[in-house]
């Protein structure tokens, strides 16, 4: 996927003033999630669940090799293909081979934000095949050509009425549908698509090493179906995704549906592990399974000793629901695939820092996000790793290098300290209006207020 | 509360936050009366048991735009017989510098506050935010506990460490909304102590269902992502409750809601703590 987060703050402004709507859906939906969490940890131990979720995966980050390479023998054992792809362009060359041997003509896809990483869409449809997505609000944003706003809700960013709208366009619905009547027309067409399609993809939530077992959750079916229906299955799941044991699964399944929605599990579960009819003994199921061990970056962010606990990441969304930048705009201002604390802890690390440059500072550093992380990622901290790297590196402007500079400096000497606060308090409005940083204040903000003596002035007066 | 490392964890998580902090203060026994102080342990350099001795730190913030507030912390902490102090050569601690990623600079202001504060048996700060710049990264950025073990926001000084959770009643019939500055209440864990000073004073805090949520402020995020953080403190003015008042022990909170409020016309007052436990103080008089 092309990387758009160096103009964050431009595409963050167009959000807020061209398309107001999109801050209302964002911030329902997002409390909505948020409350249902809350309610769904209210009666058990979350730090326990926590902390331990936090050892299981960090554990296996840091056994990763043998973990993988335990779930790849399991996988043929069963039947299963297992592919190594270190690059998007890896996993390009592995499906146009499938592709190819195959004749495939039409995929239907499970969400994965890991195939929006890789732009898969794009190049299956520039090899000729024609791509459904099944999920259905990955289903209303590909109709509205939109990649996904959020990485549980992928169209959290839309309104009931912006779905009439599309739906009435493209499939016929009334122009004042309910929501039920939109679901059933949506399913009705996907019905048809899963039947005649050649070849499912999907992600993975899980990779259990110990039994080969990759773990799918989702609420509509679709992903069952997709996995189960088509003749060629392939399932691609970044590297991180290793659990060791199986006893470990269900754990993480409960504690992942619960952070992202509130719910006490995903209302289905699907466990692949290797082909239908296969000697194992998996009666259902495709005739071929090919699973896709991606890197795409991650081992770059593995290797760095600062920011690897981001890769404890399970994907449920919470931090992005809790926090306040996100809320305003959801997830397209941050110009790629991760969004929120997530995509500034995320995205520098996979794609590069030079490329998402203002990511890590889309922030308040207000916490909130650490407070609800599953598998307590300390985010907060991983955001300041970024910023004070990318100070470091000379990327954020010597206007501001300066300014702290000099404010710096002042501080260490006291009356230069109190005479550059008086002067602060004083600036004409013209000058505020000129000079950076007041300016990007003053535009929405009055500045404030400040004319009688400093507190200095008043204790040395004595204060009464 | 000795600094703790804990691994790689948020630094903060060391010294408890959050829920787990509030549900300490909460269950705390019934507590002594501030006159009582004198008996409680005093920071292990402190050799006389005369009145408790505090430094101000009135923060940079406070120094230019909460004046009258900060020598009402003064006053305030005056009326429950301490010597409040205020060493000249104070000036920021660092935060803005540390937030944005400038660590040399932000060593610098910390290392000079440090050196500042160095004889002080206890520091307090009218505000939330560079109390936890003391106690959360002073420690690594320093690697020193020193000023981390003796520094505390007002609110959590008077409440905490010398046990009032009643000024007087100078706020009766005062309806205002509480925002909690993030700072406070995740990184320290402030949360209880100044709703119970405020609330014993006879002041009804309006709930208000965006309280905990951040403002918008930020440091340098209220002016590198000025539309956002405009965004943000205006869906903290829109579900304000009917009152006349917010209270804030920060600062720099209040400076960007009010900034706003005032852009949009909007007639609510914003004001510091610190003012406000004065006036539930002068109550009792």
């Amino acid at each position: 996927m092309e990387v758009h987060s160096r103009d964050y703050r431009d595409r963050a402004r167009r959000i807020i003033t061209e398309t107001p709507e999109v801050r209302e859906s964002v911030t329902a939906a997002t409390r909505t999630f948020v409350d249902n969490r809350r309610e769904a940890f209210a009666d058990l131990d979350e730090a326990a669940l926590s902390g331990w979720a936090k050892e299981v995966k960090s554990h296996a980050l840091t056994h990763l090799a043998d973990y993988l390479e335990e779930a790849e023998t399991r996988l043929v054992e069963r039947g299963a293909h297992v592919h190594w792809a270190e690059t998007a362009s890896d996993v390009h060359r592995i499906f146009e081979r499938i592709v190819e041997e195959n004749a495939v003509r039409k995929v239907v896809k499970a969400k994965s934000m890991l195939s929006e990483e890789l732009a898969l869409n794009p190049f299956l449809e520039s090899c000729g095949v024609e791509v459904f997505e099944t999920d259905l609000g990955e289903y209303i944003i590909q109709l509205l050509g939109e990649p996904p706003s959020h990485i549980v809700g992928p169209s959290i960013h839309k309104s009931l009425e912006d779905t009439r709208v599309i739906f009435h366009e493209r499939l016929g619905t009334a122009r004042d549908a309910s929501p039920e009547d939109l679901a059933a027309a949506a399913r009705d067409f996907l019905r048809e698509t899963f039947l005649t399609a050649d070849l499912g993809v999907s992600g993975g939530n899980f990779l259990v090493a110990e039994t080969g077992s990759i773990a799918l959750i989702e609420n509509e079916g679709n992903i069952r179906l997709s996995t189960s229906v088509p003749r060629i299955h392939v399932a691609l799941v970044g590297i991180e995704k290793v659990l060791p044991r199986w006893a470990d699964l269900s754990t993480f399944l409960q504690v992942t549906a619960k952070s992202a929605t509130g719910q006490p599990v995903g209302c289905f579960v699907s466990i692949i592990q290797g082909p239908g009819g296969s000697a194992a003994g998996e009666p259902d199921g495709p005739e071929e399974l090919h699973v896709i061990l991606v890197d795409n970056g991650r081992t770059r962010v593995l290797a760095d000793p600062e920011i690897w606990e981001a890769l404890r990441c399970v994907r449920c969304g919470a931090c992005l629901n809790i926090c306040p930048v996100y809320r305003q705009t959801g997830g397209h201002a941050y110009g790629y695939v991760y969004s929120g604390p997530l995509g500034g802890i995320l995205n520098p690390g996979l794609v590069g820092l030079e490329e998402t440059l203002p990511l890590p500072f889309a922030s308040t550093a207000c916490g909130a996000c650490a407070d609800v992380c599953p598998v307590r990622i300390p985010i907060p901290e991983l955001l300041h790793v970024w910023r004070r790297r990318a100070v470091e590196r000379g990327l954020t402007g010597s206007e501001e290098r300066t300014a702290l500079g000099l404010f710096a400096s002042a501080a260490t000497r006291s009356r230069l300290f109190g005479w550059a606060e008086n002067l602060a308090g004083v600036l004409p409005d013209w000058v505020i209006r000129r000079l950076p940083m007041l300016r990007e204040w003053s535009d929405g903000r009055e500045p404030p207020r400040a004319t009688g003596p400093t507190f200095r002035e008043l204790w040395d007066e004595g204060i009464e | 509360m000795a600094p703790q490392s804990q691994g790689t964890g948020h630094p903060c998580y060391a010294y408890g936050g959050g829920l787990s902090t509030a549900r300490r203060h909460f269950e705390k026994p019934a507590q002594l009366g501030w006159e009582h102080h004198a008996a409680r342990q005093l920071p292990g350099h402190c050799t006389s048991l005369g009145p408790m001795r505090v430094s101000l730190f009135v923060t940079c913030l406070g120094d230019r735009f909460f004046a009258n507030a900060a020598a009402d912390a003064v006053r305030l902490l005056r009326s429950l017989d301490i010597d409040v102090d205020f060493p000249p050569n104070q000036t920021c601690c660092g935060q803005p510098a540390w937030n944005s990623g400038h660590v040399p600079e932000a060593l610098q202001m910390a290392t000079h506050t440090a050196a500042v504060f160095a004889k002080a048996d206890y520091v307090v700060l009218p505000s939330g935010s560079c109390t936890a710049m003391l106690r959360c990264t002073y420690p690594r950025l320093l690697e020193s506990p020193a000023l981390a073990e003796r520094s505390y926001e007002l609110a959590e000084f008077v409440v905490d460490v010398l046990g009032v959770t009643e000024l007087g009643d100078g706020l009766a019939g005062r309806r205002i909304a509480y925002h909690h500055g993030c700072h406070a209440l995740r990184e320290i864990g402030v949360k209880e102590q100044p709703l119970r000073l405020l609330e014993s004073a006879g002041a009804t805090v309006v709930p208000w269902e965006m309280d905990e949520e951040c403002c918008g402020f930020g440091g340098l995020f209220a002016v590198k992502a000025p539309e956002v953080s405009v965004a943000m403190a205006d869906r903290k003015l829109d579900t304000l409750p009917d009152v006349e008042t917010v209270v804030s022990a920060d600062g720099g909170c209040l400076l960007q809601l009010d900034g706003r409020a005032r852009r949009r016309g909007k007639p609510v007052r914003f004001r510091p703590l610190a003012s406000l436990l004065w006036e539930a103080r002068l109550g009792s008089a």
